[in-house]
């Protein structure tokens, strides 16, 4: 591991070097690094690339440390991980990819992660996503995310994308059993001329089942973002989507969300606002005694928390 | 020491076509040590002449001197440099940033939790509960207001601009805002307020109507005037 990767696996995942308990870390296609533990097994997938992971029933209070490292050019990966989280587990999985492109040529990584999660499991899944880099190649993430949840299973995905990337196409799916919960906090930073497109499609299949999708986005330059979702319910239920977005410079965000009650008995929301920073949010900090160009900076940052 | 030379405002009526005046050639002294309590009716001036101290908007006329010195052309950041401290009237919301955070802002360094104790126990607020909340929708008007309040003795200053503080604050609290008070009675302090309690704490009220002071005296004779008469609309009181 070079000082690259070092300061990759920091930025995505946290980490200070190797980490305690079951990981796999994976660099420019292999392996680097794994461990695997009664609780939490790794195991490699033989058909395809990827791993399967799965977590013992009733496991409580472990993690899974799972970043992609990208540093070379000219490269596509694209990994199929599939997690098995047994009843009664609570665990969190930290996943993120980090791409150091110096090249010319393009460097894409394409994780294709399924979750199906048992009966009363719950996970929280971090995904952060960054990208760095001279060269010219482009940093492509295109991340499809596939959740399915049995009765009173409970998801909590937290995905960020920090900056660099020059175009991303996210998709996430998920079906809820009965009582089943999906909390979503999503944040996305866009810059220069790149391109974020991110889409939901939710299921609330099982009476009393709930979804928290809740999107934040800062475009600044002359990037572009979209965002898409798709609740539908299919029985008592209650979704709520909401997306915020800040515009700088000349950047445009489209949000089109679309909510579905196929029940009459679901209960269905939409959020979605889009515009500048609002000027007196601006002048409270400039009143505190920060310049103008520090007010916007806290006040981004203080979104993207 | 702040003076107000012969301020003017005016802004541009679009309905009418023509400018319609905020502030007439207002001229005012607050000194040093002093708290002045501006009121009046809804609309007579007194938030824009607030706005115009802080430097949110320019006059159109007349000049702000600090100290004696001319800070009329001076931005919003150089007058907070210079110890210009603004309480609004509405609080602002903002996604995300903690009250920790917006206090760090306002105190111009890192806090510990004994530091914010002081800050938000000023205020009637239990740090604990609250620091690590963002300033969002997910606080009510009154608890708002407070964090407000207790951003303006995190910065601390020189001249503190209080907009309507008692907005928002149930009356049983109204002893903890006089106490922020009396913490500010070695500053310049301006105050807009209706609040009988916070006149009556006041060393020196301003009487302001349709866009300029009709009376000013020490606080205690213009308290008696304005309770003596409380069935008097502010108009009555200015032709008596």
């Amino acid at each position: 591991m070079d000082n690259t990767d070092a300061q990759l696996l920091e930025t995505i995942a946290d980490l200070h070097g190797i980490p305690e308990g079951s990981f796999n870390i994976r660099k420019n296609g292999t392996l680097l690094a794994r461990n695997s533990t009664a609780d939490i097994e790794i195991v490699p997938k033989k058909d395809k690339d990827g791993i399967d992971i799965i977590v013992k029933a009733g496991v409580k209070n472990k993690s899974v440390h799972i970043p992609v490292l990208l540093t070379v050019g000219d490269f596509k990966d694209t990994v199929y991980n599939d997690f098995y989280i047994g009843a009664d587990a609570d665990v969190t999985i930290i996943a993120g990819c980090g791409i150091h492109n110096d090249a010319c040529g393009d460097a894409e990584h394409d994780g294709i992660h399924t979750f199906y999660l048992e009966k009363n499991a719950k996970v929280r899944y971090v995904e952060k996503h960054y990208a760095s880099g001279k060269g010219e190649g482009k940093k492509v993430f295109d991340p499809v995310t596939k959740i399915f949840l049995k009765e009173n299973a409970c998801f909590t995905m937290e995905s960020t994308q920090l900056g660099g990337v020059t175009y991303t196409n996210r998709k996430t799916y998920a079906t809820l059993g009965k009582k089943a919960q999906l909390i979503v906090k999503e944040k996305i930073l866009t810059d220069n001329d790149e391109r974020a497109v991110t889409d939901f499609k939710v299921f609330l299949k099982g009476k009393h089942s709930r979804a928290d999708i809740v999107s934040r986005s800062v475009a600044r330059g002359r990037s572009v973002q979209k965002f898409g979702s798709d609740l539908i319910g299919k029985n008592e239920c209650f979704g709520h989507v909401e997306c915020d977005g800040i515009l700088l410079d000349k950047a445009r965000i489209v949000s089109t969300p679309k909510i579905d009650a196929v029940s009459p008995e679901a209960s269905l929301v939409h959020e979605a606002a889009v515009g500048k920073i609002a000027g007196e949010q601006l002048l409270k900090l400039m009143s505190l005694g920060l310049t103008e160009q520090e007010a916007e900076d806290a006040v981004i940052k203080g979104f993207l928390n | 020491m702040l003076e107000l030379k012969n301020i003017s405002y005016s802004v541009k009526d679009e309905a009418a076509g023509r400018r319609q005046d905020i502030l007439k050639n207002v001229s005012l002294t607050f000194g040093d040590a002093s708290i002045n309590v501006i009121t009046g009716p809804n609309g007579s001036g007194k938030s824009t002449l607030i706005k115009l101290i802080m430097g949110f908007e320019k006059p159109t006329a007349g000049k702000v001197l600090f100290n004696g010195e001319d800070v009329t052309e001076l931005g919003v950041t150089e007058r907070a440099r210079k110890g210009f401290t603004i309480a609004f009237q509405q609080p602002v919301r903002f996604k995300g940033i903690t009250v920790k955070s917006l206090l760090e802002l306002a105190s111009g360094r890192k806090m510990n939790t004994d530091d914010m104790c002081e800050c938000l126990s000023a205020v009637g607020l239990c740090a604990r509960n609250y620091i690590d909340r963002a300033v969002d929708g997910t606080l009510s008007g009154g608890e708002l207001k407070r964090i407000e309040l207790a951003m303006a003795v995190a910065k601390g200053g020189e001249l503190f601009l209080l907009d309507e503080p008692e907005a928002g604050i149930d009356l049983w609290s109204f002893e903890d805002l006089v106490k922020i008070f009396d913490r500010l009675r070695d500053k310049t302090v301006i105050i807009v307020s209706h609040q009988q309690r916070i006149l009556e704490t006041a060393d020196k009220i301003f009487l302001f109507d349709q866009d300029k002071i009709v009376s000013a005296g020490r606080g205690e004779d213009m308290f008696s005037l304005l309770t003596r008469r409380p069935s008097l609309c502010w108009r009555d009181l200015r032709e008596n």
